[in-house]
């Protein structure tokens, strides 16, 4: 089972790697989303400062969704995933695959990304490393629970939209969870309940998510 | 032998079949329809003429007789629509799927209700439309999941397709349902606990009380009515190629 994780997890990288535009598109995306705000609510840093933990968070919940259309459709397009489905290693893993995989190129740049987005917004250091320990615990349940979504609308018309109408209300708790914890920070009081609740639903995505994703893409697929 | 083990072993469950259950649903429906009136006539008599003003909220508190039956049927629905979507799910079952979709619009329509005429409560006493606390914030996300599990149902064309996704969707996001009746004691939230527990009396006065039952009573038996009514729409819909749906549409006609 191990031998096929990492099989998946390469062949997603690789095929990443291959068309890296669509990855940097994402990654592109998510810049310019955080960049517009500030344009937007003005220019005054303190506000800023405040808004910085829930714009960067919704920046990244919309990233990750635009980035569910790379999940499942081109290998559904190509007859690949169906292969994957009658394989004798269970689908729960491959899906776990694909998902670690996706989140190592959609996910994770956000992560090493944000920093020095928060940069422009002026956040002290202590709420920048609470930020990218939130998004690194958060992301990869995004990725996790956005998988749900993208099998259950694999080949649906309406599409990337019908996609975010379903996930983004499934991510509510992890964008509260995770922007509360930088604010959190920034009020002095304790960030200790957020990340660890935010690990919880990690815990709990990785153990749930693959099966429920893989029981969606067996709906989808016959 | 066969035959008698045969008539042993439908019984109620006969009614799992469109067929069978077609005309049972067209009988009951009549019924819960008069009884969501009339219990809607004796709870909005108790609600707003005979239970008294409150001592804090004057008369505006008497929406509460919309808001918490609408509260409690949209947290219920959800639950139910849960509960058939499993069914679906795991039996294979179309007419439980079926059920589930008949329950989604009434579901979501109560959540709304229940969201506006919170709005139209908190204006006046908390003096604000609207507040991101835990409770509202959980019961947004119960609309939003309905409307996500009827649109994905929508886009679906297949129809044993859209009943097995949609039934996967509603078993996810069930798990919210918990956290609207429990946030109130998980977070400190502006909205008020609960009044009514299992274990204590309620610390409403009994009028008052009386007319929340009623009405909650009279949500309960119009849901059931509407569903049946829906349920009914979706079986000649969807079993249109039977002879029992073409020999039903020749006699409306």
């Amino acid at each position: 089972m191990l031998a096929a994780l990492r099989c998946i997890v390469e062949r997603d990288l690789l095929l990443a790697w291959r068309r890296r535009a669509d990855v940097l598109t994402t990654l592109f995306f998510f810049v310019i989303v955080i960049s517009l705000f500030p344009l937007g609510v003005g220019p005054d840093p303190a506000l800023l400062r405040t808004m910085a933990p829930g714009i960067l968070w919704v920046a990244a919940l919309l990233a990750s969704m635009l980035a569910l259309g790379r999940l499942f459709a081109p290998d559904h397009a190509d007859g690949t995933l169906e292969q994957m489905a009658l394989s004798t290693e269970p689908l729960t893993v491959i899906v776990a695959g694909k998902v670690l995989a996706h989140w190592l190129v959609s996910g994770m740049p956000l992560v090493l990304l944000s920093p020095v987005l928060a940069l422009q917004y002026d956040l002290p250091l202590p709420s920048v490393l609470v930020l990218f320990i939130s998004l690194l615990l958060g992301t990869p349940v995004l990725s996790l629970i956005g998988a749900i979504g993208a099998a259950l609308t694999l080949g649906v018309r309406g599409g990337g939209v019908l996609v975010g109408v379903l996930v983004l209300p499934l991510y509510v708790p992890v964008l509260i969870f995770g922007a509360g914890a930088v604010g959190a920070e920034a009020a002095g009081v304790g960030v200790a309940a957020h990340l660890l609740l935010l690990g919880g639903a990690l815990a709990a995505s990785i153990a749930l998510a693959p099966w429920a994703t893989a029981a969606a893409l067996r709906i989808a697929l016959e | 032998m066969p035959a008698a083990a045969a008539r042993r072993g439908a019984g109620f469950f006969r009614y799992a079949s469109p067929q069978q259950f077609f005309p049972l649903a067209g009988r009951m429906m009549p019924f819960f329809s008069v009884a969501a009136a009339l219990l809607a006539i004796a709870g909005s008599v108790v609600g707003f003429l005979v239970a008294p003003t409150d001592f804090q909220q004057g008369d505006a508190y008497r929406i509460i007789f919309l808001h918490v039956p609408a509260a409690w049927m949209s947290m219920f629905l959800y639950l139910v629509m849960a509960f058939w979507s499993a069914v679906g799910l795991v039996f294979n079952t179309r007419l439980s799927s079926m059920m589930a979709t008949a329950l989604a619009p009434t579901g979501a329509m109560f959540t709304f209700i229940a969201l506006w005429t919170g709005a139209l409560w908190g204006k006046p006493t908390w003096g604000a439309w609207w507040v991101w606390d835990a409770r509202l914030t959980s019961e947004l996300l119960l609309l939003f999941l309905y409307i996500g599990f009827m649109a994905l149902q929508s886009a679906i064309d297949d129809p044993r397709r859209a009943d097995r996704a949609g039934a996967l969707l509603a078993l996810v996001g069930v798990v919210n349902v918990p956290v609207i009746y429990f946030s109130v004691q998980w977070w400190n939230t502006l909205h008020q606990g609960s009044s009514i527990s299992m274990t204590k009396a309620p610390s409403m006065a009994a009028t008052m009380l009386l007319g929340m039952l009623l009405m909650a009573l009279a949500a309960w038996a119009y849901s059931i009515a509407v569903a049946l009514a829906r349920v009914r729409c979706i079986m000649l819909e969807r079993e249109k190629h039977a002879d029992w749906v073409r020999q039903y549409v020749e006699k409306q006609a």
